[in-house]
């Protein structure tokens, strides 16, 4: 078939599905965000709401589904798009506000901008995302469409040119298509950022069998929520790219990997998937061009290492998830002993963007070594919370201060923790450093997929390696000597040392083991378990030390190096908030009638602090315990 | 006959045919390099215990000899400061997780653990490491021989040998992590299972962790 033909189809379906989604535009638009991060902020009572009172009201308007705009400290999100308004976004909305927008907004004509986030559209009377600071740094690709689109509907996708690559591509021999993708030098985003052109190269030439393309949807790690996101916001981007990569290396079967405990976007990859076989996008001879192509679902049972590709091949194929030695690679032997290009979410979803504007396109934005942007979940101890798309070579000041607007509680930040349990802990000064691939390796930490966790004054560094040695060690599968082992003496002496039996010998042993595991493990997922270590100790050595040799947390964090007091002078006669909240009786009434501790029942729950009223602001934490002198509850 | 290449194990050339990997062409010379679960006939190594790294001119760190496939004009050093620390500790960690009571051991004097101790000069004692509590029942459901899993070091040789030699499949690795085991299905014991008791797998039992119940 020719390309005028292939491209002729496709036009003939972006009509159609432009004429539906400007029939729908005539009527005023609920767009409701319902990806896991809205439903769990209370999307769903949120949308029902809305359809309550507009049906009681007898309003002709549409309520529908969206992803997720981002802006994860907002949920649930509402984008309002009534004709002859600018479309507007509320935030943190609840039954009462929607209730109040159909009155006022779609019943009446007042848009409520006191309870408005921003516009979508560029307007005179109220600002946009991209005048907010984040809006100026952000520069969004793959997240372009996610909150903006149903992604139960692919019409909304092809009105907004989605599979236009495709159709673009189709029309074009494989290698042409394949020689723009190495020459865009697309990095995989999984973590480990190799070339996809290259993957994909190696797994064309690999004969004419049988091949498979498989994405990775296996996001494992704590506080990442990327790949669940575009799934969750835009399934057919995805899709769209694992096509492209299909068409390019001569596959005709594709799986997607997604871990069980994304049910919402295996809902959606399901409903997409159908929809595209519909439309003749998947399926024999796609839009007529005698490619043939098609895509199932593989449920991962929850295995961090199944995110490593050799694990995920293995349980594809029924065995345990463990990973296996390499050579051979993927593209020569992977699943089913056949040729497979294996690629992370993000990695395919640039993939039609590349293909419709071209390599030069994709290079002028980011770094040299690394095109493109960076897909990060920023969570933590930062203000705005949310999945933010920035260039590649943004530094990690710009991503936390401007993109995220700071620490919130004027507290002094601490640390971004970059890359997961497989990632690092940057201080200060690392700040400045250009975020991608080479760069953050050599300040210690990884890319990883994208997790980014702002810690301040109140996090423990030790406990934060403890934290993630605990989740390794958990997830280590066990195959391989110092994984299975060395993950768990780390734990152990990191235990002591946050416990406060911590010795400067220990210290030393688990900087050796941090190092051997690192260069002797079977796989990444133990080669980089250190890394939460060794960045510790390189730049928060200081906390290490005080918990060793002062037997105090900086942080005020590590309970068994911490004691509750309360301040004489700042108590009051007159309150007894704290005896109440006291789970243990803990606390009791001296005879001048202020309250104090018995710090042998106190169990250091924190919740005396928690209810002592600000105005007497009186329970405060000392580390270490000695502060309290032999005099009972008096400081020294 | 297959073809020769030609490589330099710590100054020495040797020929070894080509497709075979580096620590059966070492072994086979008189080289030793530190070893548990590498299985000559297995095509794609466990490269699980992680005791034969050694030096490879050209590679940036040390890489596994059960994985390294022989080249011509190959330069391998089976010892170096990096390639010792590393078997050092992997052995170390080995035994924090090995009842290490020698003296009541079937296998004592035909240890692989100790095999690696005196060839390397480590101790047979842990250094640096805590002990890992292992305790586990002892299985002599089987008429000849025992099974210890304290003294398990997770090789995997004996499901190997019981797998494609024997071909009875009576156990395998369970579970994950620090349970990570070798059992039966479903946990029973070894007279409960398809175990024909042929005793392969005591033979390839590097330690003592399946040993004959009268010494052979």
């Amino acid at each position: 078939m020719t390309a005028a033909a292939i491209e002729a189809q496709y036009a003939g379906l972006q009509k159609q599905a432009v004429a539906k989604t400007a029939v729908q535009k005539s009527k005023p638009l609920v767009r409701v965000g319902t990806a896991t991060c809205g439903v769990a902020a209370g999307a769903i009572p949120v949308k029902e709401a809305f359809e309550k009172e507009i049906g009681s009201r007898g309003l002709d308007a549409r309520v529908v589904e969206a992803g997720c705009m981002g802006h994860c400290y907002a949920e649930p999100l509402v984008v309002i798009d009534k004709p002859g308004f600018a479309p507007l976004c509320y935030g943190s909305v609840d039954g009462d506000l929607a209730r109040r927008l159909v009155a006022d907004f779609l019943a009446g004509d007042d848009p409520c901008y006191e309870f408005a986030l921003a516009a979508l559209e560029p307007n005179d009377v109220f600002p946009t995302f991209s005048e907010f600071p984040r809006g100026v740094c952000e520069e969004k690709i793959i997240l372009e469409r996610c909150g903006f689109i149903d992604p139960e509907a692919i019409d909304d996708y092809i009105a907004r040119d989605g599979y236009a690559a495709l159709a673009k591509a189709l029309a074009l021999p494989p290698e042409e298509v394949l020689a723009e993708i190495k020459a865009a030098n697309l990095r995989g985003r999984g973590g480990a950022g190799f070339p996809a052109g290259v993957k994909w190269e190696a797994a064309r030439g690999a004969g004419d069998g049988v091949k498979y393309v498989i994405c990775n949807a296996d996001e494992g790690d704590p506080g990442a929520f990327m790949d669940r996101s575009i799934l969750e916001s835009d399934p057919h981007q995805v899709i769209e790219g694992m096509i492209i990569c299909a068409y390019c290396v001569g596959a005709a079967e594709g799986w997607l990997y997604i871990r069980a405990e994304y049910p919402r976007a295996v809902e959606r990859i399901h409903t997409a998937i159908r929809q595209a076989r519909e439309k003749g996008l998947l399926g024999q001879s796609i839009l007529g061009s005698g490619f043939a192509f098609d895509l199932r679902v593989f449920q991962g049972s929850g295995a961090f290492v199944c995110g490593e590709e050799t694990a995920l091949v293995s349980s594809m194929e029924g065995k345990m998830g463990m990973p296996q030695t390499r050579p051979p690679f993927m593209a020569q032997s992977g699943f089913r002993g056949r040729p497979t290009v294996l690629n992370n979410v993000k990695t395919f979803s640039y993939v039609p963007h590349i293909v419709s504007r071209g390599a030069d396109w994709f290079k002028g934005t980011g770094t040299p070594g690394t095109p493109g942007t960076a897909v990060f979940s920023l969570v933590g101890k930062v203000s705005h919370t949310g999945l933010v798309e920035v260039p590649m070579g943004t530094t990690l000041r710009r991503l936390i201060f401007d993109v995220g607007e700071g620490i919130p509680g004027g507290k002094k930040f601490k640390a971004a923790q970059i890359g997961g349990p497989s990632g690092g802990c940057l201080p200060e000064a690392a700040l400045d450093v250009p975020i991608d691939f080479d760069s953050l390796r050599q300040a210690g930490a990884i890319m990883g997929s994208g997790g980014l966790v702002v810690l301040d004054e109140d996090d423990c560094m030790v406990a934060v390696a403890r934290f993630f040695l605990e989740f390794t060690r958990h997830e280590s599968c066990g195959k391989c000597t110092f994984c299975r082992l060395g993950t768990k003496h780390m734990l152990d002496i990191l235990t002591e040392i946050t416990g406060g039996r911590g010795n400067p010998a220990s210290l030393e042993v688990l900087r050796e083991l941090a190092e051997d595991v690192q260069a002797g493990s079977l796989c990444n997922l133990g080669r980089t378990a250190p890394n939460p270590i060794l960045t510790t100790l390189r730049y928060f050595r200081d906390e290490y030390d005080a918990h060793i040799f002062e037997g105090r947390c900086p942080a005020l964090m590590c309970k068994e190096l911490i004691a509750y007091y309360i301040l004489p002078k700042k108590c009051s006669k007159l309150c007894d908030a704290c005896v109440g909240s006291c789970p243990v009786e803990a606390i009791f009434t001296r005879a001048d009638g202020l309250k104090e501790i018995d710090q042998q029942k106190c169990v250091k729950c924190d919740n005396c602090r928690k209810a002592c009223p600000p105005e007497h602001d009186a329970v405060v934490k000392l580390s270490p315990p000695s502060l309290l002198s032999g005099k009972e509850g008096v400081p020294k | 006959m297959s073809e020769k290449v030609t490589l330099t194990i710590d100054g020495r050339e040797i020929r070894a045919a080509a497709g075979g990997k580096l620590l059966w062409a070492a072994l086979d010379n008189g080289i030793y390099i530190p070893n548990l679960c590498a299985v000559r006939e297995r095509v794609r190594p466990a490269a699980s215990c992680r005791l034969c790294f050694v030096e490879v001119e050209g590679s940036a760190a040390p890489v596994t000899a059960c994985t390294q496939p022989v080249k011509d004009g190959l330069v391998v050093r089976t010892r170096s400061e990096r390639v010792d620390r590393l078997v050092r500790s992997a052995f170390e960690l080995l035994l924090s997780d090995h009842r290490l009571q020698c003296r009541e051991c079937p296998a004592n004097r035909s240890c692989g653990l100790q095999k690696i101790a005196r060839e390397r000069g480590l101790k047979l004692r842990l250094t640096r490491l805590k002990p890992l509590p292992k305790e586990a029942a002892i299985d002599e459901s089987a008429a000849a021989f025992s099974f210890d899993r304290s003294r398990c070091v997770l090789c995997g040789r004996c499901i190997w040998v019981d797998r494609e030699v024997a071909k009875v499949g009576a156990i395998g690795f369970t579970r994950r992590g620090l349970e990570r085991t070798v059992t039966t299905f479903e946990d029973e014991t070894l007279a409960e299972s398809i175990c024909n008791e042929c005793g392969l797998c005591v033979h390839a039992c590097p330690v003592g962790a399946l040993y004959f119940k009268q010494p052979e």
